[in-house]
Order: C-alpha cells, then sequence, then structure tokens
C-alpha cells in the first residue's frame, strides 16, 4: 500500500472536528498518558514480588521493540536478537564490576551491541544478503557467542576484576545507584521506575525515528527496495542504520536484565530466548511498535503461567502458539484490532475521512499482510 | 606418518558429519526453497527413533538405518500435508512456522521422555594406528556420507523420480502441463529431505547424547554450510561440508574445539560476503 498516497489524501481531508486521522491521534496520546500513570502508580498498587514480575516483563518489552523495529520498519528479519541482549548483559556485568556500578556500564551496554551491529550489518548489508539469509547468519552469530562464552570457564578468561564464568555465568554483579549517591543502590521500586520508563522512552523515542525523514526511508526501504534506490537513497546505510538502532536498543535491554537480577549466563544468548522474541513480535504485529510490547506482556504472563504446573513444557505451548498464528492470523493483535476498530468508526462515521492518519498507514501494510491477503 | 593418517581421519570425520547433517537440509531448501528450521528436531527424532527401537530390542544398525529414516521420513509427509504446503511461496513465513514445529517437538519429545540425556553403545570397536586409536564407526560414517552423496545424485541424475523432482523445481507451471502433479512432488521432496536428516539423527545417536535440545547444537553448522554451499543441493553441500569440515578440523586441533568451531562461522560469513549466492552459485553453475 502507498504510504505516501494515504498521508496526501488525509492532509486534503483534515476538514471537519471528527476526523479519523485525528481519532487516532487522539487515542495514542490517551493511551501514552495512561502508561506514564501505570508507570509512576504500579508501585503503589501492587506487591513487592508482582512489582519485580513486572519489571522484567518491561525490559522484555524493550527487548521486543528493538526487534519490532528492525524487522517491522526496516523489514530485517534477525533471529538472532539475542546477540545484542547478551552482549549488553556481558557488557553491563564486566563494566559494573570493575566499576562498581556506574552508570557509564549502562553507555558502555548501548554502546558496545551497537558497534558490533555496526560491524556485522556492515558484512550482511553490504554483501547484499537478503532475508532469509539475514536470519541465517544473525542465528548463528548468536549460536556463536553462544558457544564463545559458554567456554570461558576458568580464571584465564577475565577482564579486569570479572572473570566471565563460563555457563556458570556472573554472580553478583553490583546493580545501578542512585547518580550523586554511590551509596544508594536501586531497589526494586527504582528499578521499576528505571526499566519501565525507558520502555515506555524506547517506544516514544522509536515512534519519534520514524516520524523523521529518516525513518520513513527505512520504511520506503523495506516496501521496495529498488524504488528506493531508484529514488536516490542507498539502501544499505538505511538497513544498516536501522540495525545499529535495534542492536543498542537491545543492549538497553540486557543491560536493565542484568542489573534486575544482579546476574548474567550465558543463556541471554540462547536459541529458546532468541525464538521467543521472534513469537512475541509476530503474534503481536509485525509493522506496529505497540504489537511486539503487548505479544511479549502476554506471552511472558502465559509462561508464567505454566511454570506453575508440571504437566506439560512451555515450548510445547509456544511453538503451538507460533503455529497457529503463522497459519491463522500471519496479521498479528494488534494490526488485527486495529483493522477491527477502524471497522467499527467507519460504520459510526460513515461519512468521514477514509484514509488513516499517517502514522497507522505506516504501521498496517506489510509484506506478511499482502502475503496473507494473496 | 601415523599423526598424519588419524589427522586424515579426523578431517575426513568432521566432513562427512557435516554431509550427513546437511543434506537434508539442503534438499528441502535448494529444491523446494522452504527453510526447515526444525531441521535440528527432525535429526533429534531421528536419533530418538534410534534410541527408542534399541531400547526395544531391535538391531541398531536396523533401527539406525531403516526405522530412522523411515519415522522421520514419515513425520516430514505429515509435516508437509498439513502445514508446509500452505506456505509456499512465503519464504519467512515458512521459516516462522517451523520455528514453531521445532519449539513443539522439543516440548512434546520434553514432556513424553523427560530432560534426561539417553545413549546407545556404539557398535562398532576400536582400531590402532601406530600408536594411535580411533573408532571404525569413523570410517563408518565417512562410508555412510560418500553412498549417501552417491546415492542422491543416482535418484536425481539416473531415475524417473529424479527427472520429475528437477523439472518440478525449476518450472512447476510447465511441469504441472505435462502431467506431473506439482504437490505430490513437493511432498515427496520434503519427505525425502526429512529422511535423510532422519538418517543422520539415527547415526548420531552413538556418538552424541541423545536428548530434547539436541536439534540446536547442530542447527546453525547445517544453516550455514547449506547456505555457503548454494542452490545446487549435491555439489553445494559436498564442497561446502569439504571446505567447512577441513578448517573445523584443523582449527580444532591447533587450537580448541570452540575455537576450530568460532572459526569456522567466521569463516562462513566472510565467504558468504564474498559470495552471496554460495560457492555453487559461482563455481558449479547448472551441477546438481
Amino acid at each position: 500500500m502507498p504510504t505516501e498516497n494515504a498521508s496526501l489524501t488525509n492532509a486534503g481531508l483534515t476538514n471537519a472536528g471528527l476526523t479519523h486521522a485525528n481519532l487516532a491521534k487522539g487515542a495514542q496520546t490517551l493511551g501514552i498518558v495512561a502508561a506514564a500513570a501505570l508507570v509512576v502508580f504500579m508501585p503503589m498498587m501492587v506487591e513487592l514480588f508482582d512489582l519485580m514480575q513486572y519489571t522484567i516483563f518491561a525490559v522484555m518489552g524493550i527487548l521486543a521493540l528493538s526487534l519490532g523495529f528492525i524487522w517491522g520498519f526496516g523489514g530485517i528479519m534477525s533471529f538472532g536478537q539475542t546477540a545484542f541482549f547478551g552482549l549488553g548483559a556481558y557488557t553491563f556485568a564486566v563494566t559494573a564490576i570493575n566499576t562498581d556500578g556506574g552508570w557509564s556500564a549502562v553507555a558502555l551496554a548501548v554502546l558496545v551491541p551497537a558497534v558490533f551491529a555496526a560491524v556485522l550489518g556492515y558484512f550482511m548489508f553490504y554483501g547484499r544478503i537478503s532475508d532469509v539469509y539475514l536470519g541465517v547468519i544473525t542465528l548463528t552469530v548468536t549460536l556463536i557467542l553462544f558457544n564463545v562464552v559458554n567456554s570461558t570457564a576458568g580464571d584465564a578468561y577475565t577482564i579486569g576484576d570479572a572473570p566471565l564464568g563460563g555457563f556458570n555465568g556472573i554472580p553478583a554483579v553490583p546493580g545501578l545507584s542512585m547518580p550523586g549517591n554511590p551509596d544508594y543502590f536501586f531497589g526494586p521500586e527504582e528499578n521499576w521506575y528505571l526499566s519501565a520508563g525507558c520502555l515506555l522512552l524506547v517506544y516514544l523515542l522509536l515512534k519519534g525515528v520514524l516520524r523523521t525523514h529518516f525513518g520513513r526511508v527505512v520504511v520506503a526501504v523495506r516496501e521496495n527496495e529498488t524504488r528506493a534506490a531508484l529514488l536516490g537513497y542507498d539502501p544499505r546505510i538505511y538497513k544498516l542504520l536501522a540495525f545499529v538502532i535495534g542492536g543498542g536498543v537491545a543492549g538497553l535491554a540486557g543491560c536493565l536484565f542484568t542489573n534486575w537480577g544482579a546476574f548474567v549466563s550465558p543463556t541471554v544468548f540462547s536459541l529458546s530466548t532468541a525464538a521467543q522474541i521472534i513469537i512475541w513480535v509476530t503474534i503481536g504485529g509485525l509493522g506496529t511498535l505497540l504489537g511486539p510490547v503487548i505479544g511479549c506482556f502476554l506471552m511472558q504472563y502465559l509462561i508464567l503461567q505454566i511454570g506453575t504446573q508440571q504437566s506439560f513444557n512451555a515450548d510445547l505451548v509456544m511453538g503451538a502458539i507460533l503455529l497457529a498464528f503463522v497459519l491463522a492470523m500471519p496479521m498479528g493483535l494488534v494490526p488485527m484490532a486495529r483493522l477491527l476498530a477502524w471497522r467499527v468508526i467507519e460504520r459510526l462515521w460513515p461519512a468521514g475521512a477514509g484514509g488513516q492518519d499517517a502514522d497507522t498507514a505506516d504501521a498496517t501494510p506489510d509484506a506478511r499482510m499482502a502475503e496473507g491477503a494473496k | 606418518m601415523d599423526l598424519a593418517a588419524v589427522l586424515t581421519l579426523d578431517v575426513l570425520n568432521g566432513i562427512a558429519s557435516l554431509i550427513l547433517l546437511c543434506t537434508g537440509l539442503a534438499v528441502i531448501f535448494g529444491m523446494m526453497k522452504i527453510i526447515n528450521l526444525a531441521h535440528g528436531e527432525f535429526l533429534m527424532l531421528g536419533a530418538y527413533a534410534t534410541v527408542v527401537a534399541v531400547d526395544s530390542g531391535i538391531n541398531i544398525w536396523i533401527a539406525m538405518l531403516v526405522i530412522s529414516p523411515v519415522f522421520v521420513g514419515l513425520v516430514g509427509l505429515v509435516v508437509e500435508r498439513t502445514f508446509i504446503r500452505l506456505l509456499y511461496g512465503r519464504l519467512v513465513d515458512s521459516m516462522l512456522a517451523t520455528w514453531g514445529l521445532s519449539l513443539f517437538l522439543v516440548g512434546l519429545i520434553t514432556t513424553i521422555f523427560g530432560n534426561t540425556i539417553k545413549s546407545v553403545p556404539s557398535p562398532l570397536g576400536g582400531f590402532t594406528i601406530g600408536a594411535y586409536r580411533s573408532s571404525q564407526y569413523t570410517v563408518f560414517l565417512v562410508v555412510v556420507a560418500a553412498l549417501l552423496l552417491g546415492g542422491l545424485w543416482l535418484l536425481m541424475r539416473r531415475t524417473r523420480f529424479g527427472l520429475i523432482a528437477r523439472a518440478t523445481m525449476q518450472n512447476p507451471d510447465m511441469a504441472a502441463a505435462m502431467g506431473v502433479s506439482p504437490p505430490k512432488v513437493y511432498m515427496a521432496t520434503f519427505g525425502l529431505g526429512a529422511a535423510i536428516t532422519g538418517l543422520a539423527g539415527g547415526l548420531l545417536a552413538p556418538v552424541a547424547g541423545v536428548l530434547p535440545t539436541m536439534g540446536a547444537a547442530y542447527i546453525a553448522k547445517a544453516f550455514i554450510t547449506v547456505v555457503a554451499g548454494g542452490a545446487s543441493v549435491i555439489t553445494g553441500s559436498a564442497t561446502a561440508s569439504g571446505l567447512f569440515g577441513f578448517i573445523n578440523q584443523s582449527a580444532s586441533y591447533l587450537t580448541t574445539p570452540v575455537i576450530g568451531e568460532v572459526f569456522l562461522f567466521v569463516f562462513a560469513i566472510v565467504l558468504i560476503r564474498l559470495l552471496p549466492q554460495g560457492i555453487s552459485g559461482r563455481f558449479f553453475r547448472g551441477s546438481l
């Protein structure tokens, strides 16, 4: 679906007071305000144990956003997003141990995966490797990292004061402390504010990035790489930059993950984590930012519930859900809900502007929807 | 001299394992353009089939060479009929669906057999070369890998099925106009690929720990080999396996197995950067 047309029609049709575009914008603002309120008041509403669970939900939500951004908008299917997640987690652990919980560890935990993504992305995009091969290569890189880190048991593998610990991981990673007061370490409440705040912030930042010229070109490259190239944009650099942003965001998630549990082990690179992220994005909805987060929350909640019983395995359920979504609802939950909402609204206000607003128009059409329509 | 012989055997073993690991995947990917992310789990099912058969008193050779490929081949047919056939031409969706299948199978086998390592004893003894010892099973694997490639070549080049299969892969519409039923050919090809993978899994059972998540250990190697091999199923698998097996084993010998593996992967990524169409896309155009 041509994005430009949608926004052009829309610009011409902002006549009446209640256009559909305004409605969507209003709903969006309302949603963000509600989410912000939830971040602020959550610690007063739930028990401490639950708050810690929700904190990890938020951390994983950031990871989901990183893939939702590069896959849904950049068209880059990275099967190994855990590579950057794990690198962020390990970078934070190693730096935090060496610097006693400094905030520089956070910066490095974003920077190192971003640089790694730049190097890897250079190989992939400048080699003009297409989507399937991208998946295979990123998956392979994750598994290499898993194997390498797994085999670093022993004193020989130490960075500064931090032993890498092989499959045992790194225990007792110092958490973050209050800026300006190094003796006051973050408790569960502060960590909730930090992680949930970061989730909201990353969401808004990515949303903002997509509204810039750069973001529009990234989406254009996803829609049709040749056409974008003929318009004078080098698709490789746009894909590479999108990939680097995704890597940095995944690194931030990894850093918050280590900070949350004060522990990191090679499982951050594992194949099952990699699979989970893909599942979150797929069921939540490719081509949206909200979808991956919602998919992530739903699946984590489900796995938490499955974990409390013993009769069947969580992998079995996740696999079945992924299969069911790919076969029956390849669009995902959020785009589906949005579509239904639009149908209802169009029924209620049939005379309104036919188009959606520019942001949602960006978000809904994607390759998989087109395929699903075939 | 003895050392050289042992090292050669080691390298040959590495190459043979790679060929066994990746040929089934290469058949499915090269001929049908379906990336089967449940490949590792097909291996795992093959290994479990052998373990279960041996435990119930069946001769290990029959278990490895007959029961495993037949069982996994049948699983492949069921999988193809239930959902793969809905996903032809939808590359990304087929990857996602087979990944879902892979998780499902891991969960299923864990639920049935538990998360413990099973094993079967290696059926062949060892032999000595000078001061070194090696296992006859290694030699057996090399022979099976060679036979597999040779057999596949004969099947594709010299039989009616091979002709029909190749024609369908090149141009399904034309083949259909000539009276071939492409869905049937796809079904058979997927079953064939799955059966080869099952065979590999069965052969792996005596030398690897058999557990539900074992597929993950092999999947990356198999994929990178197939991708680096390129579109030609047999020459691609053979050349890429030969190259990667050699590099992996020599690097492992010079350093450690983990470094050997890293070396293999880095080399593979550089190779794909230089030859995006794979080895056979560049050097053996039009070969099988």
